[in-house]
């Protein structure tokens, strides 16, 4: 490499998608490029003019418009452009203008090509035929977090130990006092040696083996030997363990290599703990399942409240080891279901047996099992028709009060629409719900239906399923009959629009505005789930979950091509930058929210947003031009 | 001896293509007689359309007299595109050994050129490289002389050639304006002309300096700066030339 271009190269190295790209190829770009100025304010590209490169800013900014005039996006420093043009027809159809004074690399379109030949991320990148949306999303999930998590962050504890002159009876005694399974059996060594380390009372050691639970059932125990002998005579002198920087992985092939259940974890020689099989057990099945049975064994409101905090551990554990988002959404909506379970559980033993059957229904993100961590309660009370609201309403408005005040304590707070159980309209026999159903869908009125269109994603949680299982039928018999429901429908999902794109450290609008954050869930996640859920209502699916109701999409005629794929990786996207988001405000201690900030997204991250937000613009279009409003 | 056309940009404009015709008629050395006769500028030309090269020398001092060349460093371009593929560069060995403190100043080391040819090797691919082609400089008083002096020693005929100054530009527009003189009476400091604060100027990044190819691309890069903010591109030649 020319010592000339390597301030080249280091620039363009910084920046996807050659940040990936081979040193070889590299090499052969900061070569190859050509550089030209441009005045803020002038053309770079003009409208149908032959193009034969593809431009890098190494500094300034350019807006890229339509043919109409309609501005379609901005670039600054180490975005690239016109790769569209490129590889369409070599003319200009996205006409170019420096917005700042600008210098720009050209890459011949030779050299270009040779990249998307020889290298499939680069080809990714600017492909229409593969997005690098889906690139990214696929790359998240193939990634297995056990092989690359190192063992030390499991241990939970410094191993116990004891000398190799101690009891058998002494051993036993220390490990019910840790509450630990086993003990590592040391001796003390006059000199150094390569088995030798130091503790903290300066003295060398050597770790002779470890004692468990079972060696004192089958060697002390079934034997019949004298507690009062010393450990050493009865411990595993073969020691087996791990090295703290080895993987998770290698610590449980380690451990069915060798049949063992305890696995001493070392620093150099030096023991940092042992590793027990249920550790991985635990590591493995995620541990959102032992929160779900903690809850469940919960006997007040107050210990309810008290897990709020492993609720958010969970979900950082989920995502530290590799979750995608309907894992995500899925674990968190289980762990909403069982409080809400537990305070309906809890709310009955006070209140006494439900004079008349009933079903808790959900709706909205838990119905969906799409529930993220910074989330609202939104529920309703389906009643056996046989409900008479003089002799029983009373008790079912106070159970309705308990639960919306427990969620309230536990985190999920009361929701804005007062769309919950303690309201009397959300309180009724099934005939009435059926009734509200019939209605909403034979007579839309959009303003009503941007109200309750969050009942249109429903579940049962605890009681009568079958009210819950006649509503969702009636639904998906009947909405996919009623254009001018889903036409009002998809009105209600054309209210919030996706920001067009990042740029610096602010998103810009449509309209050229300025936003300084931007609420991924407004603008990101909630109109995918909108508009999947009015195609989804189309063609009669009866799934909940967005990704379930893709599946069904895909299966019919509805979306041309691949676009249920793109809209699925878009909503993946989005759902995991809004996700980590929170996992840091989480880890930093600030309260999680959906905001994100531009300058706080990488370069990587902004790309594929950009392109997750297009492909939701792009949908909506579709939406609007699918669903029209009848004449 | 050849009156030089030298002065202000505006003096004896014309003077260029007399004297590089007489010059390509009387040099006998058939390399410098290709250079001069390469030369094909009209001083009407657009500057739009004129080919140019951007040239850096690095050099063990300032005096050409004292001091040699250790690395030349050219990029072709024109007011649309600067053709690094195009560029070329070469470390040479100066007669006379190097001083530590221009070891410091252009990190050109003893190895490197201890195994570098004499200049005169590569004397012929340089002209060839320069042929048809405007030098544009970041300073003239510096690549034109060191040069001249240098090929003279070794072919015994000098080479003086028009060039095109981007700090005399970067002077007249920044020092030598009615504001700049007011600025400069109200005591505030001059603008800086040095080639990275002129390129700041401009919104162009920063390089690493002294290095002769990366200067010379930073040259470039700045005189097409120069060219969009301030000049209509059916300029004159004649207005740019030295």
């Amino acid at each position: 490499m020319d010592v000339e271009l390597l301030d080249i190269r280091q620039h363009m190295v910084g920046n996807p998608p050659f940040d990936t790209l081979s040193d070889d190829l590299l090499d052969e770009v900061a070569a190859a490029v050509e550089v030209g100025y441009f005045r803020a304010g002038t053309m770079i590209c003009e409208d149908g003019q032959p193009t034969k490169d593809l431009y890098y800013i190494r500094s300034g900014a350019v807006e890229v418009y339509r043919r109409n005039g309609e501005l379609f996006n901005r670039f600054g420093e180490g975005d690239i452009f016109g790769y569209f043009d490129l590889l369409r027809n070599q003319r200009v159809r996205f006409p170019v203008k420096a917005i700042e004074d600008t210098l720009v690399y050209f890459i011949p379109d030779e050299l270009f090509r040779r990249l998307c030949d020889e290298d499939e991320q680069f080809a990714d990148f600017v492909e229409v035929g593969r997005p690098r949306l889906e690139t990214t999303v696929d790359h998240q999930h193939h990634d297995n977090t056990m092989m690359t998590t190192r063992v030390r962050k499991l241990i939970s504890r410094l191993p116990v130990m004891i000398e190799a002159d101690a009891t058998i009876q002494t051993a036993a005694a220390t490990m019910c006092d840790e509450n630990v399974s086993s003990v590592l059996v040391l001796s003390a060594e006059e000199e150094a040696s390569s088995r030798t380390f130091v503790l903290g009372d300066g003295k060398q050691w050597r770790t002779l083996g470890i004692l468990t639970d079972q060696d004192l059932r089958t060697r002390v125990l079934a034997a019949g030997l004298d507690a009062a002998m010393p450990v050493a005579e009865v411990v595993t002198r073969e020691l087996i363990a791990i090295q703290s920087d080895e993987s998770v992985h290698e610590a449980m092939l380690c451990m069915l290599r060798n049949n063992i259940h305890h696995l001493p974890v070392l620093h150099r020689r030096r023991p940092v703990g042992v590793l027990h099989l249920s550790d991985i057990i635990r590591y493995e099945t995620n541990s959102s399942l032992y929160l779900v049975g903690n809850i469940y064994s919960q006997s007040s409101l107050k210990g309810l409240e008290r897990l709020e905090a492993d609720v958010r551990r969970s979900f950082v554990g989920l995502i530290e080891d590799g979750a995608n988002s309907q894992m995500v959404g899925s674990a968190l909506s289980t762990i909403g279901r069982s409080f809400t379970r537990r305070l309906i559980e809890l709310a009955e033993e006070e209140l006494g047996p439900p004079p008349v059957p009933y079903c808790f229904m959900v709706m909205g993100s838990m119905a969906r099992n799409e529930q993220a961590i910074v989330t609202d309660q939104d529920n309703a009370l389906v009643l056996d028709d046989s409900f008479d609201h003089e002799r029983h309403d009373a008790y079912f408005l106070a159970l309705a009060q308990r639960i919306s005040d427990g969620l309230d304590a536990c985190g999920y707070t009361y929701c804005k629409g007062d769309i919950m159980a303690t309201n009397p309209r959300w309180r009724q026999p099934l005939r009435v719900w059926k009734q509200y159903f019939h209605d909403w869908i034979a007579d839309p009125n959009p303003e009503r239906l941007l109200h309750s269109s969050i009942f249109f994603d429903l579940d049962h949680v605890y009681g009568e399923e079958d009210f819950v299982e006649e509503l969702q039928d009636l639904v998906a018999d009947q909405a996919s009959q009623s254009p001018r429901f889903l036409a009002a429908m998809a009105r209600n999902a054309l209210n919030r629009t996706p920001p067009l794109g990042f740029f610096r450290t602010f998103v810009m609008e449509k309209d050229g505005k300025q936003n300084n954050s931007i609420n991924l869930k407004r603008r990101g996640t909630a109109p995918l789930v909108d508009l999947i859920r009015v195609h989804a209502l189309a063609c009669g699916s009866r799934a909940q979950n967005s990704f379930d109701r893709l599946d069904d999409i895909a299966k019919t005629q509805l979306l041309v091509g691949r676009s249920s794929e793109r809209i699925r990786y878009a909503l993946e996207f989005i759902s995991m930058v809004r996700i980590r988001h929170q996992v840091i405000d989480i880890q930093e201690e600030r309260e999680p929210d959906n905001n994100i900030e531009p300058e706080n997204v990488s370069d990587t991250e902004r790309h594929n947003l950009k392109d997750a937000f297009q492909v939701l613009s792009n949908a909506q279009k579709f939406l609007k031009f699918r669903y029209p409003l009848p004449s | 001896m050849h009156k030089l056309p030298f002065g202000t940009p505006h003096h004896g404009q014309n003077a260029w293509p007399d004297y590089l015709a007489d010059r390509a008629g009387r040099v006998r050395d058939p390399a410098l007689k290709r250079f001069f006769g390469a030369y094909d500028l009209d001083p009407a030309m657009p500057i739009g359309e004129v080919p140019l090269v951007a040239l850096d020398l690095e050099t063990t001092g300032l005096d050409e007299r004292r001091h040699a060349i250790v690395s030349v460093g050219l990029v072709p371009f024109t007011q649309q595109r600067i053709q690094l593929p195009r560029r070329r560069y070469w470390v040479v060995k100066p007669p006379r050994p190097l001083s530590q403190r221009s070891i410091t100043f252009h990190r050109i080391t003893h190895s490197e050129i201890a195994e570098a040819p004499d200049l005169d090797e590569i004397l012929d691919e340089l002209f060839e490289a320069l042929a048809g082609r405007l030098v544009v400089v970041h300073y003239r008083h510096i690549e034109r002389p060191f040069l001249d002096a240098a090929v003279k020693a070794r072919r015994g005929e000098g080479m003086r050639f028009p060039v095109i100054d981007t700090m005399s530009l970067e002077a007249q527009l920044h020092r030598q304006s009615r504001w700049a003189r007011f600025k400069r009476w109200i005591g505030r400091p001059p603008a800086s002309i040095r080639l990275h604060d002129s390129r700041l100027r401009y919104g162009l990044p920063p390089y690493q300096g002294h290095h002769a190819l990366v200067d010379a691309l930073a040259t470039a890069e700045l005189f097409q700066a120069q060219l969009a903010t301030h000049f209509d591109p059916q300029a004159p030649l004649h207005r740019f030339w030295h």
